[in-house]
């Protein structure tokens, strides 16, 4: 078989996933995206790996190898990541992504020091 | 022991004395006393040994170097000739009477241990100074004194008059202090040495290049120091310190350094006539100014002050008429009976329960209250107005003696003109010496209305020192005139026929003029009320006059002066008598000439500094803030915008380096 079909498969499998990280709102469906994401990884490392072991007389096959390590650390990730949001469900009634704005700078944006209050302390 | 270290420990003991009362003060309470008390004695008993074993002979001169300091050396140096000797005798002896009466004076005050310290630390400073042959020793001693006048002055700081004249005193002094050490510099270098014995040799040869300017820088630190015109105006304010400070200052240190130090310097400033006329105006100007104004202060102490002012005219009179010993011998003089004079006006105030002589012209029986302050306050009163045979009698005729001389032009590096100024202002002051004297007496002794207020017995230390200090006030004058020319230059001090009968003729007329108008003024006292008296029957005086200063001005509407027509001031000086009052607004002359200058530079400074250098260091600040600003508004809060951000960026990173790879 040749390299372009997986190669192909892994880069709309890419996109996809690209495509639900930035444009889905909800939070388990952008948790799915990343996985999707993930797995466009591993089929390229698995692709590229049987393809480069064709000539070698001796190989470790490591591309394989690292496939079942990102299995393995995505399974957790996930894990980790779906009790996050669901934390957040019950703490917030919601999971969507874009009400969660809590890093957003503040209404304030000249901070507690203003030049006014700064002179008056100088003075006093 | 040799004399040397004799004269070592006068000043050294009360020294120590004063850092064993610092240190112990609070730990051993009991031990202050005799810390205050018996380092001042003993370094009295040891100045008169010295005094006896120099003798009036050739000068003790000891020095020892301890480390080479560049090119003109500085040497701890002694110089003890009979002024020395004499002097040293006075400082020792006002200041034992001083703590002695201070144990009385200010015996429930909780600050009496820094107090007495201090008092001590005041005493080494003028015996040093005393005592020393190199001119930076001397100094260390002038600056001591005046940080030491600026603590006691201040000692009620909690009051404003007494933070204020502290500070005046301090700064004025400084003021004249700044010129004396560059003319001691100048000394120095023109004469290669510090010591006062080499700087003379160098003055006889004729070896000082710029006589006039060096004599005339060195005279505005004595102007500073003995409150001579135009820098006089600390002292009068002065008197919100204790009495006994003010006794000492007055009498034994700090205003007697300055007319001592020309003493010891006179060739320095004989070498220039400049020098000598000058002098001589200064003296006229503080002699006949500040008689006027003691005539016209209310507040007691402050007459006593401008009388200080006027009698250390006198000295310096005698000194710009060259002749020193007529100066040291009324400085002598001078120091006992105005030490009396100041302790018995603390006794009088205590009893009185104020300071202002029109509320004393309005007590009847002041004079039983205090028995011994009369009889030596009136010992005191006549020897200050010279009448013979009073002490001053004889110090103030070998003054106008000296200056009666120097009119014929017969002493040496005297311009006649200088002796013409100090004799007509000298015969002017003694008019006006008996004059306010005779005031101060008669409205204090001789006042009529509501009995005075009983304030119990006053302590024995108190007066027993008064007995004890009118003793020189009577007869150290009169016993001493013919024995004192062997200890000084061998000039006769004997008064003159021609101005003892002037002067003592002046002082009659001046006292009799006084007593005509205060009959004629008395009679109104009792329909003016005034005055107001502080009742503290069982305070310490201390306490007491504290609250007579503090109330003086809410009282009076001013602090020296008192709106009252049964004064007979008012019939002497006519229209003078405000403007003498306010020392003829000497004060508000400063204030417009250097305060009002000097507030508006530190305006001038304060707005560079706020609003031109601070807009610099905003604006720094300010650049910074809003690029921050709009930084921030990206931090929007959504996730997917910041990815999005990323992968923009990867996007175009990615792009470049193949651009740069395919060699684009």
């Amino acid at each position: 078989m040749h390299l372009a079909y997986p190669a192909v498969l892994s880069a709309l499998l890419f996109c996809t996933g690209l495509y639900g990280v930035l444009a889905r709102r909800n939070a388990i469906l952008v948790l799915m995206s990343v996985e999707i994401m993930l797995n466009a990884v591993n089929l390229n490392l698995v692709a590229f790996d049987v393809w480069l072991s064709r000539t070698a007389q001796e190989t470790l096959h490591s591309g394989q190898a690292l496939t079942l390590f990102t299995i393995t650390i995505a399974a957790a990730e996930i894990g980790i990541g779906l009790a996050i949001v669901l934390a957040v469900y019950r703490n917030r009634g919601t999971s969507d992504i874009d009400k969660l704005r809590d890093t957003a700078e503040g209404p304030d944006p000249e901070g507690p020091g203003t030049p006014a209050a700064e002179k008056a302390e100088a003075s006093a | 022991m040799t004399t040397t270290t004799l004269a070592v420990l006068v000043p050294l003991l009360p020294f120590l004395g004063a850092a064993a009362g610092l240190l112990l003060g609070r730990t051993a309470p009991g031990f202050v006393r005799p810390l205050a008390v018996l380092p001042p004695l003993a370094s009295l008993v040891l100045a008169a040994l010295v005094a006896v074993r120099q003798g009036g002979g050739p000068a003790i001169d000891a020095h020892t170097e301890l480390t080479p300091t560049g090119s003109v050396p500085i040497e701890l140096a002694l110089h003890i000739d009979g002024f020395a000797a004499l002097v040293a005798v006075l400082v020792a002896f006002v200041a034992t009477c001083v703590q002695i009466y201070s144990t009385g004076y200010l015996r429930d005050d909780p600050r009496y241990p820094s107090y007495a310290a201090l008092v001590s630390l005041f005493t080494s400073a003028m015996l040093l100074v005393v005592y020393s042959g190199d001119l930076i020793v001397l100094l260390v001693g002038w600056e001591v004194m005046g940080i030491c006048s600026y603590f006691l002055v201040g000692h009620y700081w909690e009051t404003p008059e007494a933070r204020a004249a502290s500070l005046k005193a301090f700064l004025v002094t400084k003021l004249g202090d700044v010129p004396f050490l560059i003319g001691l510099f100048a000394l120095g270098t023109d004469a290669g040495s510090f010591r006062i014995t080499r700087v003379l040799g160098t003055v006889a040869s004729g070896g000082l290049d710029h006589p006039t300017l060096i004599a005339l820088l060195l005279l505005a630190g004595v102007a500073g120091k003995s409150a001579q015109f135009p820098l006089h105006t600390w002292l009068p304010d002065a008197m919100a310190g204790p009495t006994p400070v003010s006794a000492l200052i007055h009498a034994a240190t700090m205003v007697a350094a300055g007319v001592y130090f020309i003493a010891r310097l006179l060739p320095v400033f004989e070498a220039s006539q400049a020098a000598m006329v000058v002098l001589a105006v200064m003296a006229a100007v503080t002699m006949a100014g500040s008689g006027l104004a003691a005539l016209a202060q209310d507040d007691i102490k402050r007459v006593l002050a401008y009388s200080t002012i006027g009698q250390l005219g006198y000295m310096t009179g005698a000194l710009a008429v060259g002749d020193r010993g007529a100066a040291v011998f009324h400085l002598l003089s001078h120091g006992a009976f105005k030490a009396l004079l100041f302790l018995a006006a603390g006794v009088i105030i205590h009893a009185a329960g104020t300071n202002s002589l029109a509320a004393m012209s309005r007590m009847h029986g002041l004079r039983d209250r205090v028995p011994d302050a009369y009889w030596t306050m009136t010992v005191a009163l006549l020897a200050l107005a010279a009448i013979p045979p009073f002490s001053g009698f004889f110090s103030k005729e070998s003054v106008l003696g000296a200056a009666e001389h120097a009119t014929a032009g017969h002493t040496e590096n005297v311009p006649g003109a200088a002796g013409w100024i100090v004799l007509v202002a000298g015969l002017l002051t003694a008019l006006l010496t008996a004059a306010y004297a005779t005031r101060l007496w008669l409205l204090a002794f001789r006042g009529r209305g509501a009995e005075a207020p009983d304030h119990g017995r006053q302590p024995l230390t108190m007066t027993v020192v008064l007995w004890v200090l009118a003793v020189p006030s009577l007869a150290f004058g009169g016993l001493a005139y013919r024995s004192l020319p062997g200890w000084f230059d061998g000039r006769d001090l004997t008064p003159t026929l021609l101005t003892s009968i002037l002067g003592t003729g002046l002082a009659v007329v001046g006292g009799l003029l006084t007593y005509g108008a205060w009959q004629r003024t008395s009679a109104l006292a009792a329909r003016t009320p005034l005055g107001a008296v502080a009742a503290h029957p069982e305070g310490d005086a201390g306490l007491v006059e504290a609250e007579a200063i503090a109330t003086h001005e809410p009282a009076y509407g001013d602090i020296a002066y008192a709106p009252d027509p049964a004064d007979p001031s008012r019939l002497l000086l006519g229209p003078l008598r405000r403007p003498a009052a306010a020392g003829f607004h000497l004060d508000a002359v400063y204030t417009a000439l250097f305060v009002r200058p000097v507030q508006a530079a530190a305006g001038l400074v304060r707005f560079l500094d706020r609003e031109v250098v601070d807009t610099y260091v905003r604006a720094a600040a300010a650049a910074p803030r809003l690029l921050g600003a709009a930084v921030r508004r990206a931090q929007t809060g959504n996730v997917q915008t910041y990815v999005s951000a990323l992968l923009a960026g990867t996007v175009v990173l990615a792009v470049a380096v193949l651009l740069v790879a395919t060699g684009a």
